[in-house]
């Protein structure tokens, strides 16, 4: 598709000075964007005009700009990461958009990533509940060589599907309970799926949900929102190993 | 206090590396657990020695300026890791990942160095498979491999295109185990400002928390750093976007050597610049290069309708293509290394046979392996690749060639450390892209991973142990002294000043600026008129900067236009140092090339008898010239000769 050039959007966007203050929305216009450019390149356009109007520039997260750090995540007209499928924030483009369209922005809404200025979240949660099993107990130097565990090719993709999880919270931010399950079953479908990994995985699945809930993340109740907005397409049959994982380890109990 | 001294050992190059471990010093358990060690930077590099170390027993502070260290740029690495297993039986060996690597890096590397690197490479893949890393397998469940450029055999690691965030999913994994287990403190969305030096020796930090602003003093017995490339001085570059050179910077200035600041690597295989809005590249995997062919039209007729839109590639026919790569270097062919395979894309375009509407850009073509192996064969190895492709241009790869130009990618420059991995400050020491030890004057593709694996599981571990076992009777650094107090002065005074000056010119207006003189003068091609010409223009940017850079907002809250300033004023003093280090190398070598200095071919010519040494620069002061010191390499396994890729 040829680029174009949209003469007029107006940008409708989530305002908020920290995480004690109240938000607001405010609205911008911006004109001529090339349907070329990024969704994130049309918002550093915005900022350099506040800069020069002496408004303080949208804080928003990004880094690698190209959908593998996770750490872009806008609510864009009411979906995670926007109009389009299985991808980030910063792979949108502007060719998503049309003419004089007003694009309403906003930051992940969820009791467990506290706003903390504007579009940007506090997302430590995930961090807190991956160190609470989130791994393989493994030192640096013990491991054995490589090729001496064989793994079938299929467990490996299983795994590899799963461990594709940047840690983004579209899951989060898209479910009306806010659950973080989408999340934690990726890591425990990637560690359960591989041999090194399957000596912890019932530990490994009841300590992470239980962090998940101590953390405030709501219960699952199969909606599947989460996977039609997660940008890494992982499954929610994830969920159900983590839940055989979870149910199992019960039973052992 | 200073020492530029490599400190390699002596010895047969097999057994410098046992024979170094078994005579350096060893901390004993229960003094490992009083020494305190900063590790600046959670990537590959940072987050693998950040575990290893905490594993160790040492108190580990982790410092990243994103909001978690799985997001650190090795994230973004996609093609594979490097490792001489000889899985597939094709003769590889240890040795000759040594000497590809050497070569590759156009014989301005250590030996021992890289040998080392070499030698351990095995190591990582087992250490890696064992944390959960779902590498690709063959059928029978064993490893597999994939090619890279440069190099006749198959020993990458790889999983789908994705393997730097699988390799550091792990190593984050690793070291969330360690913060549970309290043996690593995380300080994450912190921004390293300053380096303190306290009787010669590193003694802590200085950080601004990005949420609060707060200024704060960290001490450590020893300070890491392993805060990656800097390729982002030239603006656009595939790097992230807060990929930056500032804690690098703030060593030089405290006296720790640069070494070959101008030693830049561009990849071949970038999606190419579209517009004036750009704010990054994005790399397509080199490895895309193992079943893609590259081409342009053989007639200029042809090239100039397609960059009027007026014929689509597939009306070329085949006799009318040029597969130049295949043409110019028939044994390696599309495989050549970066370097190689850049200049060739460069010298096309400028001839005028570029693809696209700016003609800066050839055709990676697929047709050829979909027809021949089908499309799921390729979509099962590249399929994340395509999409991502498909996603940017609006074109499917499948259908369609791509196109791509080169682009800014890493930078084998760095802190000049020794054997040890130790700057020439004591106690400092710098690991992963932020050293300049084992890619020369060009990386091998997947080698990055490896040495940022290398340094930070198996090398920096035993080596750090030598100098802390010496100060096991120091007690925890005292943050309440001068030399902390006067470093976080300095800070909040740049700092305030910086904001005062309220000018009419934005961060990205100087960025940009710098970037656009450093691609055309201290970039793929360079000439002494040009290098000279960008010093002067760079210094003139830098004034303006410090006269009219505008940087809204406070001290005391979240912002990014802040901490973008600090890293551009960084960038415009560096930029500087890049071109000084270009214009002294007179001869060509890897991804330094000057126009003066080429075979009759038009290939890179070396001066092994003038030049054959790392280049470390040591600050002289804000006004004065920087004093060039010469390191030596001796060659004794390898033989020297012109790199042919013919
Ligand atoms: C798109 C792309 C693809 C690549 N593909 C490959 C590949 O296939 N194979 C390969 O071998 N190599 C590849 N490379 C190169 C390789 O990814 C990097 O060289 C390597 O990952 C660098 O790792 P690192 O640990 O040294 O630094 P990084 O991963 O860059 O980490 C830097 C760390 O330092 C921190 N930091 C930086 N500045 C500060 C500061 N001021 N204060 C506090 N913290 C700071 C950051 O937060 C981060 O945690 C690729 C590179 C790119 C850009
Ligand atoms: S599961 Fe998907 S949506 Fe959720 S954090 Fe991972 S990548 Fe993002
Ligand atoms: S900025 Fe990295 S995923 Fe979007």
């Amino acid at each position: 598709m040829a680029e174009k050039i949209l003469r007029k959007i107006k940008l409708k966007i989530w305002r908020q000075e920290n995480a004690q203050s109240k938000g607001y929305f405010d609205t911008y216009e911006l004109e001529n964007i090339s349907t070329d450019a990024s969704f994130l390149e049309m918002m550093d356009l915005l900022n350099e005009h506040l800069i020069m109007e002496g408004i303080d520039p949208v804080a928003f997260d990004h880094d690698c700009r190209e959908g593998i750090c996770g750490s872009c995540g806008l609510f864009i007209n009411g979906r995670a990461h926007g109009p389009d499928n299985d991808i980030t924030t910063c792979q949108l483009h502007m060719r998503k958009f049309r003419e004089g369209a007003t694009i309403v922005i906003e930051p992940w809404r969820a009791k467990s990533f506290p706003v903390i200025k504007d579009l940007m979240v506090d997302r430590s949660a995930f961090d807190i509940i991956q160190q609470a099993g989130g791994f393989i107990t493994i030192n640096t130097g013990s491991a054995v060589v490589a090729n001496t565990i064989l793994i079938d090719p299929k467990s490996a993709e299983t795994a590899m599907d799963a461990a594709s999880c940047i840690g983004c919270g579209a899951c989060v931010a898209a479910c009306k309970n806010s659950s973080a399950m989408l999340f934690v079953a990726a890591k425990v479908t990637h560690l359960a799926n591989l041999p090194q990994g399957k000596p912890e995985a019932k530990k490994r699945a009841i300590q992470m949900a239980k962090k998940m809930d101590e953390l405030g993340f709501g219960g699952c109740s199969n909606t599947g929102a989460c996977e039609v907005e997660c940008p890494k397409n992982i499954s929610i049959s994830t969920i159900a190993t983590l839940n055989r994982e979870y149910l199992s380890a019960n039973v052992d109990q | 206090m200073q020492t530029f001294e490599s400190k390699i050992p002596d010895g047969p190059i097999k057994e410098k590396w046992k024979k170094h471990k078994e005579s350096i010093k060893v901390v004993s358990p229960n003094n490992k657990m009083k020494l305190d060690i900063i590790v600046v930077g959670t990537g590959l590099a940072g987050g693998s020695a950040a575990a290893s170390l905490a594993e160790l027993g040492y108190n580990v502070k982790s410092f990243c300026y994103q909001d978690s260290p799985r997001r650190a740029h090795s994230i973004a690495a996609q093609g594979g890791i490097n490792a001489a297993k000889n899985y597939q039986n094709d003769n590889d060996s240890v040795f000759r990942l040594f000497y590809d690597t050497i070569k590759g890096g156009d014989y301005r590397s250590r030996e021992a160095n890289v040998f080392r690197m070499a030698e351990v490479s095995g190591n990582i893949i087992d250490q890696c498979v064992a944390q959960g890393v779902p590498f690709a397998r063959e059928y029978g469940g064993t490893l597999a491999n994939r090619s890279f450029g440069g190099v006749l055999v198959s020993r990458t690691f790889y999983a789908r295109g994705q393997t730097g965030q699988q390799l550091l999913l792990g190593s984050y994994a690793a070291m969330n185990r360690q913060i549970a287990n309290g043996k690593i403190q995380l300080y994450a969305r912190r921004e390293m400002l300053d380096l303190v030096v306290i009787d010669g020796k590193a003694k802590g930090i200085i950080t601004r928390n990005l949420i609060t602003g707060e200024i704060e003093r960290h001490g450590a017995h020893a300070v890491v750093i392993a805060s990656g490339g800097y390729s982002n001085v030239f603006y656009l570059s595939t790097n992230a976007m807060g990929s930056n050179v500032s804690p690098v910077w703030q060593i030089y200035k405290k006296g720790a050597f640069f070494a070959n600041p101008s030693y830049a690597q561009i990849h071949p295989t970038c999606i190419p610049v579209h517009g004036e809005y750009q704010s990054k590249l994005t790399l397509m995997s080199e490895s895309l290069r193992n079943d893609g062919r590259i081409w342009v039209p053989k007639e200029k007729v042809d090239a100039i309708k397609l960059q009027f839109s007026e014929i689509k590639p597939n009306d070329i026919p085949e006799e009318k293509r040029d597969y130049y790569l295949e043409r110019r270097y028939p044994s390696y062919g599309n495989l050549v290394p970066r370097d190689v395979a850049s200049r060739a894309a460069k010298e096309r375009c400028d001839a005028g046979f570029g693809v696209n509407s700016s003609g800066k850009a050839v055709f990676l073509d697929f047709a050829a392996t979909i027809k021949e192996r089908g499309k799921e064969e390729i979509e099962k190895k590249y399929g994340n690749l395509f999409q991502m492709y498909q996603k940017i241009t609006d074109v499917n790869p499948y259908e369609e060639p791509m196109m791509i130009y080169p682009a800014i990618h890493y930078t084998m420059g760095g802190t000049w450390v020794d054997y040890n991995l130790m700057t020439t400050i004591p106690g400092l020491y710098a690991i992963g892209e932020a050293n300049f030890s084992d890619h020369g004057a060009n990386r091998l593709g997947a080698s990055a991973l490896m040495q940022g694996l290398a340094d930070g599981y198996f090398i920096l571990p035993y080596t750090i142990g030598n100098y802390l076992a010496d100060e096991i009777q120091t007690p925890k650094i005292n943050t309440n002294v001068k030399e902390f107090e006067d470093a976080e002065n300095a800070i909040m005074e740049r700092l305030k000043s910086v904001m005062l000056i309220q000018g009419s010119k934005t961060v990205d207006y100087f960025h940009k600026r710098l970037g656009q003189i450093m691609w055309d003068k201290v970039g793929m091609s360079r000439n002494e008129k040009g290098l000279k010409e960008a010093i002067e223009e760079i210094r003139t940017l830098r004034k303006e900067f410090w006269k009219d850079i505008r940087v809204p907002g406070s001290l005391n809250n979240i912002n990014p236009e802040l901490e973008k300033a600090g890293k551009t004023a960084d960038f415009l003093e560096l930029g500087e140092l890049m071109a000084r280090d270009a214009l002294q190398r007179n001869e060509s070598c890897g991804g330094h090339y000057r126009e003066e200095f080429t075979t009759e071919e038009g290939e890179a010519k070396r001066d092994d008898e003038n030049y054959s040494f790392v280049g470390a620069w040591e600050y002289k002061g804000e006004d004065s010239v920087p004093e060039l010191h010469k390191e030596h390499l001796e060659f004794e396994y390898v033989k020297l000769t012109q790199r042919s890729y013919k």
